[in-house]
């Protein structure tokens, strides 16, 4: 066995017979962040919908850690594009929500939410509605609450596609900062080439044709990465790297 | 600044009201209409005034049989709603049913529940419930359906159980329509508790306005009919408010909205 966290090995799955996820296999490290770069329709979401348990794959098993959680929904926990909040619940209950599926009591799942709304920059959110808040800070809350659901393992779908330029480079440099801290290891689906040179350890890359077994890139300059990073040599020639590998 | 806006989105209607109430008093004074056959808005209001306790009196009879089958309809809505939800076998089978029940006039059905059930309370209630419940039941059928696929997914990759998605994903969800049903079904409520009564009873405003129509008391037949529009608009306007109180988070979507 490896020390991997989540394993999925050889995910086959197709609709209508459509082959949509063709023999795929992905590993994701303990506190390890890795990103699947592909072109739209190369099958992400639809892996991650097998990753989390949504779909039963037609062959192939997802490992976490040494149990086999195929087509089981919640053991890994997923944020899917927009960011869900329920708009009828506090931004503390919204976070707190998976906790209190789980069957914590309200009073201790709210308790401990609200121990990690200063980490996340959501200081004084608490008992607002998801309406009252700016983009940049409801994508933190549902990060937050991937977070509290998490058993260590997060999926997330492009997390920061619906920001703007501007709110995506300051949540960069703070979900970085805030990985440090917690003990997370996230697999994320991300166009965005910059955005996968700049956060992951890994990234996986698919060109557009199916079945082609994805690439895999390491970038090697130590986390957190600065802002400035961006801007090296190297990372265009990671940069350059990557457009090779995805037949652009 | 909000307040003073309000007042001017008001003041067509209040300008257009205030046009029909002089055009009828000057009908009236100019005696365009014979007056035993249109009474002045003056007379009806007096006699609003005079009849006022007894109007109460009579009232609280109707209000109950329309409180009694308001429930009953929210209560058979709100199960046969959820049960159309769940089995969507349910829901193609009943609707139809459902649809055709409301094509049926209220008028048409009211005299064979007095022959059914007698001339106490349980024909108007039973009226009431028939009327009041299919508003309630596309409400909640259509709000059950609104509650986003993508946030239902989401729960369940939180382990959530498919009562746990009813309770924080779906009935929430249809909070919005519940109270648009509930809305209209409020003032159908107190319509169709007249007019179980007018085909037979011992007390209501139904009663009532059947005993001042054969006395040709015009005058308080018109102040029946006002008494009626009041309490039903005030019915709207506590619904209204209860959907205020029961759910907060809609004030801020409408402001997010309007920028």
């Amino acid at each position: 066995m490896t020390d991997s966290i989540l394993r999925a090995e050889h995910i086959c799955k197709s609709y209508d017979g459509v082959p949509i996820v063709e023999d795929i296999s992905v590993r994701l490290d303990s506190r390890e962040l890795v990103c699947l770069l592909g072109v739209s329709g190369s099958g992400k979401t639809t892996l991650f919908h097998v990753l989390s348990g949504l779909n039963q794959p037609d062959s192939g098993r997802v490992w976490l850690r040494d149990e086999d959680i195929t087509g089981k929904p919640g053991a890994v926990s997923y944020m899917l594009q927009k960011d869900l909040l329920l708009p009828h619940k506090k931004i503390v209950d919204n976070v707190a929500l998976p906790l209190l599926l789980q069957g914590m009591s309200k009073k201790s799942a709210r308790d401990k939410a609200s121990a990690y709304f200063e980490q996340f920059g959501l200081a004084g959110t608490e008992l607002r509605y998801p309406a009252q808040l700016s983009g940049g800070m409801r994508q933190r809350a549902a990060l937050l609450r991937t977070y509290l659901g998490s058993q260590g393992v997060a999926l997330l779908d492009e997390p920061f596609s619906a920001l703007d330029a501007l709110t995506k480079g300051e949540i960069h440099a703070w979900y970085l900062d805030v990985m440090e801290q917690i003990e997370l290891s996230t697999l994320f689906i991300t166009h965005d080439i910059d955005e996968a040179v700049l956060l992951s350890d890994r990234i996986y890359i698919r060109g557009g044709t199916p079945g082609l077994i994805p690439s895999e890139l390491v970038i090697e300059p130590p986390r957190p990465r600065g802002r400035d990073f961006a801007l090296t040599p190297q990372f265009s020639d990671y940069k350059r790297e990557i457009l090779r590998l995805l037949d652009m | 600044m909000k307040r003073s806006q309000s007042i001017t989105n008001k003041l067509p209607a209040v300008c257009s009201v205030a046009l029909l109430l002089a055009l009828w008093h000057f009908a009236c004074r100019l005696e365009w209409v014979p007056g035993f056959m249109l009474p002045s808005p003056e007379a009806v209001l007096r006699a609003l005034v005079g009849d006022f306790p007894l109007l109460l009196s009579h009232a609280r009879v109707t209000l109950l049989e329309a409180a009694y089958g308001l429930l009953c309809g929210i209560t058979v809505a709100f199960v046969a709603a959820t049960l159309m939800d769940r089995f969507p076998v349910l829901y193609r089978a009943l609707y139809p049913i459902i649809i055709v029940t409301q094509t049926i006039p209220t008028i048409a059905i009211a005299p064979l529940l007095v022959l059914w059930m007698g001339f106490e309370t349980a024909p108007k209630v039973t009226l009431v419930a028939l009327t009041t419940f299919f508003p309630i039941t596309i409400g909640l059928l259509d709000g059950y359906g609104s509650a986003s696929r993508e946030a239902a997914d989401l729960l369940r990759c939180m382990g959530a159980s498919r009562v746990q998605i009813f309770r924080h994903l779906k009935l929430p969800a249809a909070l919005s329509h519940f109270f648009s049903g509930l809305r209209v079904s409020a003032s159908y409520a107190v319509v169709g508790a007249v007019v179980s009564e007018w085909l037979g009873g011992f007390e209501g405003l139904g009663v009532y306005m059947t005993r001042v129509r054969k006395a040709y008391a015009f005058d308080k037949m018109f102040a029946v009919i006002v008494f009626i529009t009041a309490v039903s608009l005030l019915l709207m306007a506590a619904v209204a408010l209860l959907r205020r109180l029961a759910m907060p988070w809609e004030a801020y979507e409408k402001v997010e909205r309007k920028d």
